[in-house]
């Protein structure tokens, strides 16, 4: 009986203690939101780390692209207690201050010590400030990345090939310099014959319904000129926007879609990019540089046979490339701000970061990046930091959503439907945008 | 014994049924505090109380929603901005969307959808339902088989049809390929601005003709074998048995048919989001496309609920004229 006394006390007490381990384990557990990506299966490896170091657990919550600005900016706009740390994309930052969604970082990185001089200029305006350009931090720069180039650097060795292109062309078969250049040589490829399977020239974006032909289009648009605004005088676009050189750049981007990509990529965005390249199907591929070490790691296409060229130059020798990437930032609705703010206080450690760069995230941190073994670490290494060199952003206005919403028309109107001129299209993109402004009071 | 009416139940028999002993059972088990208090209500009373749920939930999930959506349109609000004052503007959103050129397109491609689809799925539903009621040998395994596109997902069949019209691998491709003998690459169905709004009718005719085809069975079967055996002493030809029954009789179900799938097609999402997104450029951007653009991505609240207050009338309104005349046809 005395035993049996004993047992049941014992297992009550384990009962009890367990349930309040449990507590304590829900209590200190933190969410963080991102999109469902390769860079977001590294951050779960690397954020181990931060567990067995401060006891918080870590619970993660990912959505795919398609749906993640819709499930997150909803979250957010409900003062959802979801997150408790978000990696938003860049565009979110004006919005997300401005209507109290992030929590400011500045007072804590004074407290920390963390410089937002140790990371690299442009993630921190592109990922953190708002307004751009003043020092007013929202997020830490967690996830650099932009627009770039894959091709495929066996089919470009080729001797036979290398031939006949510099017949053809007069200058020698290699990852292109220009953008008059990158359209000889998707023209070279597309439809031709190699290894028995016929190929086409490049894929480049399209897709409709989020971002998709904007990134694209803005990618090529910054190197011929365009701008979004009178530098001199805020959100006046007349002239900018729309300027001659803006319209030679949007006339490439269709010219390329016509001449040069896969029969149907008419909806073509990242996920369809990596396809068409991994399937063999493209000799060059656009797409952000968080798909490059998936794509240096594939068994078909990677190795040896893939290479990576930053974005080209216009012809006026201007060269820009569209900033992808996103920051980390504390979401003011939760109510574990205190363990989230550690949690960046430990993302921003220079060994958090140089694992992070190893485990196929794209630290921001220049320890890390300008680090003499960088450009070698990897072999898209030091295209990447060639890339994040000559970056531009998109409107990150609080209404950018209805900014993307009308380049997103008129652009898949133009180059994809074939619908009116180039100079229509960015006609009527002042207009929009005009509108967007005057609605907001801006104007 | 009472029941809950108050009144003795009429006992025929010396020995109880089973049913008369379970209300017994029921009757004793009611406690006397609700048996007392539901003996006071009038039977309107009681007919209210069980109604009164889903009056209210009625009331919570669709008039409230609203009428809140009818009062939001008249302001700027937008719900990606807690903090901004809600200005009242007044009509400015209905104006903005009545004048505005891109939401007629969208109204337009909207017809045209509506328009194609019903025409063809009432002339292959009706046909097959037709053929169907003829109750030929394995009459049924092919009523089974006809209606299975009715009872998958759209999503999956819009994801489904997404690879049968790739034009590199896609089987639609290659079937019109080798009819005609253009090469499978240059069937883009989806990429084209002509072919694109014409992937989304084949799509949704393939997925609801059976849906119609159901509607018009069973106008079909309703028709009683006696007028068509008075036709035969009359000696009336096939055609006009068809033309003089079985058309006019089985007209208001047709009607009905088309009724359902006008209101359906009118708020067509899905399809069109899964095969083109609203693409090539704005080709297929129907009105819900639209709306949701609005709603949802560039989050102008007021506007769009001004936008969705312009298509419930508009439906409202047609459907309502619509059941007028299927009501006189009816009648007839």
């Amino acid at each position: 009986m005395k035993s049996a006394l004993k047992v049941t006390l014992g297992m009550a007490a384990a009962l009890a203690a367990t349930t309040a381990m449990t507590g304590v384990s829900q209590a200190e557990d933190l969410t963080l939101c991102w999109a469902a990506w390769d860079p977001a299966n590294a951050l779960v490896e690397l954020s181990k780390d931060f567990t067995a170091q401060t006891g918080i657990g870590m619970k993660f919550e990912f959505v795919p692209w398609t749906n993640y600005a819709d499930r997150f900016l909803n979250e957010l706009n409900s003062k959802g207690k979801l997150c408790d740390l978000i990696i938003g994309d860049s565009q979110w930052i004006g919005g997300s201050a401005e209507n109290g969604h992030y929590v400011k970082l500045n007072d804590f990185f004074d407290k920390e010590g963390i410089k937002m001089s140790d990371f690299v200029d442009a993630t921190v305006v592109g990922y953190s400030q708002w307004p751009k350009n003043t020092p007013n931090y929202w997020a830490l720069p967690a996830m650099g990345d932009v627009v770039g180039w894959t091709y495929r650097k066996d089919w470009f060795t080729k001797p036979e090939l290398q031939k006949e292109f510099k017949e053809k062309y007069g200058w020698d078969l290699d990852a292109p310099k220009t953008f008059e250049q990158l359209k000889q040589v998707a023209e070279f490829f597309q439809n031709r014959e190699i290894d028995g399977k016929k190929v086409y020239g490049a894929s480049i974006y399209t897709e409709r319904g989020s971002e998709g032909v904007t990134m694209g289009v803005m990618d090529v648009l910054y190197s011929f000129g365009f701008k979004y605004e009178n530098p001199d005088k805020p959100y006046e676009m007349e002239g900018f926007v729309n300027s001659d050189k803006s319209v030679k750049g949007l006339e490439f981007y269709k010219a390329l879609y016509d001449c040069c990509t896969p029969p149907g990529a008419s909806n073509s965005y990242m996920g369809e990019g990596v396809d068409a390249f991994k399937s063999g199907q493209v000799a060059m591929h656009m797409n952000f540089a968080f798909t490059w070490p998936g794509l240096q790691k594939d068994e078909a296409v990677g190795g040896d046979k893939v290479g990576f060229f930053a974005n080209p130059a216009g012809p006026d020798g201007e060269q820009f490339a569209q900033l992808g990437g996103q920051g980390i930032s504390v979401v003011s609705y939760s109510d574990k701000q205190e363990s989230a703010l550690k949690y960046i206080k430990w993302f921003a450690d220079k060994d958090v970061q140089a694992k992070w760069w190893s485990l196929g995230g794209f630290s921001c941190l220049k320890a890390v990046v300008e680090d003499p073994k960088f450009p070698d670490s990897q072999p898209y290494a030091k295209t990447f930091l060639d890339s994040m060199a000559i970056v531009k952003d998109f409107w990150a206005e609080p209404s950018y959503a209805s900014l993307l919403q009308a380049s997103q028309k008129r652009f898949h109107d133009y180059v994809v439907a074939g619908q009116g001129t180039a100079k229509e299209a960015l006609d009527g993109l002042v207009k929009d945008w005009t509108e967007v402004f005057e609605d907001d009071g801006k104007m | 014994m009472q029941d809950l009416t108050g009144r003795r139940p009429v006992v025929t028999d010396t020995h109880p049924s089973l049913l008369d002993r379970t209300m017994e059972a029921a009757a004793r088990a009611t406690p006397e505090p609700l048996a007392t208090t539901v003996r006071g209500l009038s039977d309107r009373m009681v007919a209210w109380i069980f109604i009164a749920p889903t009056i209210l939930l009625l009331l919570a999930i669709n008039i409230f929603p609203l009428i809140w959506t009818i009062r939001l349109s008249f302001t700027n609000y937008r719900a990606n901005r807690p903090n901004e004052a809600v200005k009242d503007i007044g009509l400015s959103n209905y104006a903005r969307i009545l004048t505005d050129s891109d939401t007629w397109m969208a109204m337009q491609t909207t017809a045209h959808f509506v328009l194609w689809t019903i025409v063809l799925q009432t002339l292959i539903g009706f046909t097959l339902a037709y053929l169907i009621d003829r109750k030929f040998r394995g009459h049924a395994v092919w009523t089974t088989i006809i209606l299975v596109p009715m009872m998958l997902s759209p999503a999956v069949v819009g994801n489904f049809w997404r690879f049968l019209y790739e034009p590199q691998i896609g089987l639609f491709a290659y079937i019109v390929s080798f009819f005609t003998g253009i090469p499978p690459t240059e069937i883009l169905m989806l990429s084209n601005v002509t072919l694109a709004p014409w992937a989304i009718v084949i799509v949704d005719t393939w997925m609801w003709t059976p849906y119609v085809m159901l509607i018009c069975l069973a106008g079909l079967r309703s028709i009683p074998d006696y007028i068509y055996e008075a036709a035969e002493v009359d000696r009336a030809s096939n055609w006009r048995q068809f033309w003089s029954i079985t058309l006019p009789m089985a007209l208001p179900f047709i009607m009905l048919a088309v009724l359902f799938r006008g209101i359906e097609n009118f708020k067509m999402f899905d399809m069109v989001n899964l095969l083109t997104g609203g693409g090539p450029g704005s080709t297929t951007e129907v009105a819900s496309i639209t709306l949701k653009r609005e709603a949802f991505e560039k989050w102008r609240t007021g506007f769009s609920s001004a936008f969705a207050i312009i298509l419930f009338v508009a439906v409202f309104g047609l459907a309502n004229i619509y059941v007028k005349v299927l009501n006189r046809v009816k009648s007839r």
